[in-house]
């Protein structure tokens, strides 16, 4: 209900839900199938990889089944020019200018290269992509990205994969309070909870991959997301109460009774004398 | 030439449109780079590959 009365949109586009959510690590078509029914997301990201000779593959049918968008990433380019290519080849595969962009520094980490993602997106904005990147999660880095024309900033709340949560909420409240672009909270989601933090924060969307589709029942949890991000939207609209040093009673002490306690060790009233 | 990083002997006159028909069931969904630079669908059957080129074929994936 709230969502229709303040939807989400990127670059003009309403998206039906702020939850995103991410395939890879997907075991089966069927569970993906089943995570995009009970996730109810109406976006969710790819990647583009060589074609499979043994033809292996259907993964678009399945979201274009669900009526789900696909939002291609860059994933695995560590250049500029890796990321720019990879963005036009999806561009020509998928007819989508949407592109998720994903320049990162080194394998251990996965965190984003600064210098390449900016050129990047510099780049494929001048080109006419709608990007969304995958940033650090640095106020100014963000600033640059909205300023280069990304249609949205993803800054991650830990590295990809790593299930540790949002480790600066501090920042990516900052992010989220100066963005004047959608901030989708993207990568270290461990667990529900994560989420409604992150929009209780400020974020406009949660992107969730691992968290799904790697955890021991993959169903439930994109249910359990679904709920968490509505949670955390519903809560940050109705406006938290401000944190206190001391205690607020919530009873009212007006019509207190002032009648004088009988001793502890005094007999009950009704006991025989 | 090489195809997705594996050596393939480049047919005389193959266009790109013959290569992908061969390794794939559908052009749905499927991207070509060659020589580092995308081949957009309409010019498919008009370019020729040689030996020299290095072709990547492309399309979606678990990913992200």
């Amino acid at each position: 209900m709230a969502e229709m009365a303040d939807p989400f949109v990127i670059a003009g586009r309403t998206i039906g839900s702020r939850l995103i959510v991410g395939t890879g690590g997907i075991t089966s078509l069927d569970v993906l199938d089943a995570v995009l029914e009970a996730s109810a997301a109406s976006l969710a990201t790819v990647a583009v990889r060589r074609v499979d000779p043994a033809g292996r593959g259907g993964i678009l049918d399945v979201l274009r089944a669900r009526h789900v968008e696909v939002l291609p990433n860059t994933a695995g380019c560590f250049t500029a020019a890796e990321a720019v290519l990879t963005a036009r080849l999806a561009r020509e595969a998928f007819g989508t200018s949407w592109i998720k962009l994903e320049v990162i520094g080194d394998e251990d980490t996965l965190l984003p290269d600064a210098v390449e993602l900016l050129a990047a997106a510099e780049q494929l904005c001048d080109e006419g992509f709608v990007v969304l990147p995958y940033t650090n999660d640095d106020p100014v880095l963000a600033r640059r990205l909205e300023q280069a024309g990304c249609a949205a900033v993803m800054p991650l709340g830990s590295p990809i994969g790593s299930g540790l949560g949002i480790r600066n909420p501090h920042n990516i409240a900052l992010i989220a309070e100066r963005s004047s672009v959608p901030v989708v909270l993207d990568a270290g989601i461990g667990t529900a909870s994560d989420a409604t933090l992150a929009m209780e924060l400020g974020c406009d969307a949660v992107m969730v991959a691992t968290a799904i589709t790697r955890c021991r029942q993959p169903v439930r949890m994109a249910a359990a997301f679904r709920g968490a991000v509505e949670a955390g939207y519903e809560a940050r609209q109705a406006g938290r109460i401000p944190r206190r040093w001391q205690a607020q009673a919530s009873s009212p002490v007006e019509g207190m009774m002032t009648l004088d306690a009988p001793p502890l060790d005094a007999p009950p009233l009704d006991a025989p004398a | 030439m090489f195809v997705n990083g594996r050596a393939v002997a480049a047919e005389p006159g193959m266009s790109v449109a013959t290569l992908v028909a061969q390794w794939c069931p559908s052009a749905e969904g499927i991207a070509v780079a060659r020589n580092g630079e995308v081949v957009p669908k309409s010019a498919w059957p008009s370019t020729d590959l040689g030996d020299d080129d290095r072709v990547e074929i492309v399309t979606a994936s678990a990913g992200g």
